[in-house]
């Protein structure tokens, strides 16, 4: 219907080489890019702030967690720890008057480096040794955060961000933030959809396959599974320092506990595995998913003529969220990204299914 | 530092150590049959022992009756967790299937406490609460009912797997196909081995209940009990009861000598016996070497 396709034409190899081949692709991420950058125009500021904003950063961090589980096969269950890493060391720059560019980049290579020690430990073994040692990470950075007083602030303490400067420039207001966000997240995409067409995206693939192959033929697995966790780890601190500098403005250890390493994790799984779009939906998914619950909730319960209790509802929340994760995994392993392009192929040939075409 | 001090925290970690060992045999149960780890095993516990408090209660049956009901119950909740969630996992890769037990996890976690609250419950199991002299050493009576309680039922899933039963589990934790050709019916002794585990959970659940309190702090057990598994060996119950009389010694022993210089150093032991196990010695204590390494 929209792509009006009668079949794949390339005459020349640079449109073969083409990152989206239809039209129609090329028009639906200009106007959602159109869409994301005017969106401080006609979005409300609590919907930019509160919504819009969040979503981005996650989608940064997602596609970073991607890296590693999607395209190296990696399993990490502290992926908020690396964030807490970076987020902090960000801050405290910041904090010492280190400008934010350099702060940004100090941030990464704190979280790449802590991230690649736990990962080195977990390298020599796999599976489920990896995902129990990255647990280990996410309690020991958690436990340092609240018992360093250098670095937590002391007991339950919540550190202040630095006022948020680019290139010299202070910004203030929410729209700024969502730019600065914006363009972070714009920046990992980009660099995920390039990494898929290059070599060590190509070496990653061939790892998560089957790992003993990707020796056979020549790929040196152990440097390249170091440098998956180097990279998602870098780029993910960058993403929790961006994270605090932007949306949170201030920095507590529960910002970045266990369960919402289980929400980067779900983040990946339900949104699709080495998927980029998979990365945004699930990113979108999972962090409006408990404000949509209660609202239905909410309405249902005055439809019927009775009021939740507050405590229950975070439970039922909670419990509906968990209930989701079982389900996708039941229902649809491949997440939401295999929902959207099951979508997207069904209208790719619309009036003439029986060709079942898939780009 | 006298000689009787250390006495008696290695003893009272002991018990403890045993406790923990009790809720780390779910797991072991679970990857026996399955190789999968169990990361819903804190939250169960959590589940046993607010059934078992319900049942003592709300619906007020005598202690002797509420705990085999609660242990009947999670039993039942093992095999439908297993039926519902898991069966349609197997082939799938190991992230998605540790996922699924994460879910699970969140799911019970919001499931507890909406139905039965946030606030502590008292569990009494008519466990007597005043100080146990031996000598001169004072020793926490539940712990020590506790610890008893544990070695038992570690000795009692140890002559399991001597049973018909539990052969069937050995066989099926060896070869899932080898098992089917034999005429043993693979998913039913998976599904036995979660309930096994669920009934587990529940037992740790009751002890653990009667002496900290109901409540949900009870799944934070969890990762004591990851370190108790992988220490000894995921594979492997002996293993499982001696890297829990190690890891109890060592945090009752490390908490007491170093809490005042750093404060609340009992939660770390357990990460860096994970991290230090892995580091030298990833299949554990008596854990069979079969790791892949690439």
């Amino acid at each position: 219907m929209f792509y009006r396709l009668g079949g794949i034409h390339h005459t020349n190899y640079q449109s073969d080489r083409r990152v989206l081949v239809y039209n129609f692709d090329r028009l639906q991420v200009g106007v959602v890019l159109v869409l994301a950058l005017s969106a401080p125009l006609w979005m409300s500021k609590l919907w930019l702030s509160g919504y819009l904003l969040p979503w981005v950063v996650w989608s940064a961090a997602a596609l970073s967690l991607n890296l590693l589980m999607g395209w190296a096969g990696q399993i990490h269950l502290g992926y908020a720890a690396v964030m807490a890493i970076g987020a902090y060391t960000a801050i405290h720059l910041g904090h010492a008057g280190v400008p934010l560019e350099l702060a940004l980049i100090a941030a990464g290579l704190a979280s790449a480096v802590i991230g690649l020690v736990f990962g080195a430990a977990a390298l020599r073994v796999k599976g489920l040794y990896l995902a129990v040692s990255t647990l280990a990470l996410q309690f020991l950075v958690q436990w340092i955060i609240v018992h360093v007083p250098a670095i937590g602030g002391g007991h339950l303490a919540t550190i202040q961000a630095p006022p948020l400067k680019v290139f010299g420039l202070e910004i203030h207001s929410e729209a700024g933030a969502y730019y600065a966000a914006l363009a972070w997240c714009t920046a990992v995409t980009l660099f995920m959809i390039n990494l898929q067409r290059t070599a060590l995206g190509r070496a990653l693939v061939a790892l998560r396959e089957k790992d003993y192959a990707a020796e056979v033929i020549g790929v040196n697995t152990f440097y390249y599974k170091t440098m998956a966790f180097w990279i998602s780890s870098f780029l993910g601190g960058v993403t929790g320092a961006v994270l605090t500098l932007t949306y949170y403005r201030a920095v507590t250890v529960e910002q970045f506990s266990i369960d919402v390493s289980i929400q980067a994790l779900a983040m990946v799984i339900i949104g699709g595995l080495g998927n980029i779009v998979g990365s945004f939906l699930g990113a979108g998914f999972i962090l409006l998913a408990p404000s949509i619950i209660n609202n239905l909730l909410n309405w249902f319960s005055g439809q019927l003529g009775f009021t939740l209790p507050v405590a229950w509802l975070t439970n039922i929340q909670m419990m509906t969220y968990g209930g989701l994760i079982v389900l996708f995994l039941v229902i649809e392993p491949l997440g939401l990204a295999k929902i959207y392009f099951n979508i997207r192929n069904y209208f790719l040939v619309w009036p003439f299914g029986y060709m079942k075409r898939q780009v | 530092m006298d000689l009787l001090f250390i006495f008696e925290l290695i003893i009272n970690g002991a018990l403890v150590g045993l406790m923990y060992a009790l809720v780390a045999i779910g797991i072991v149960f679970i990857y026996k049959s399955s190789s999968v780890v169990n990361f819903a095993q804190g939250s169960m516990v959590m589940l046993g022992a607010f059934l078992i408090w319900s049942m003592a209660e709300q619906i007020n049956l005598p202690v002797w009756a509420a705990v085999p009901v609660g242990l009947g119950l999670m039993y039942v909740f093992g095999l439908l967790v297993e039926r519902i969630a898991l069966r349609p996992m197997v082939g799938q890769p190991v992230i998605m299937i540790i996922m699924m037990t994460l879910g699970l996890d969140i799911f019970i976690r919001g499931l507890t406490p909406a139905v039965w609250g946030i606030e502590p419950r008292p569990l009494r199991l008519g466990l007597s609460q005043e100080a146990l002299f031996i000598g001169d050493m004072l020793i926490n009576r539940s712990y020590l009912i506790g610890g008893l309680a544990a070695l038992a039922l570690t000795g009692l899933s140890a002559l399991l797997f001597k049973t018909r039963i539990g052969i069937k589990l050995r066989a099926v934790s060896d070869d899932y196909v080898a098992s089917w050709s034999v005429g043993i019916y693979v998913e039913r002794a998976i599904g036995m081995s979660w309930a096994l585990a669920g009934a587990m959970a529940a037992v740790g659940g009751g002890l653990w209940g009667s002496i900290q309190g109901v409540d949900w702090s009870l799944s934070l057990l969890l990762l004591k009990c990851v370190a108790v598994a992988i220490l000894g060996g995921l594979d492997s119950i002996g293993g499982a009861v001696l890297a829990g009389l190690m890891i109890g010694i060592l945090e009752s022993v490390i908490s007491a000598y170093l809490d005042p210089l750093v404060g609340s150093s009992r939660e770390v032991v357990a990460v860096f016996i994970i991290l230090l196990t892995i580091i030298i010695r990833p299949y554990g204590l008596f854990g069979k070497e079969i790791i892949e390494r690439v």
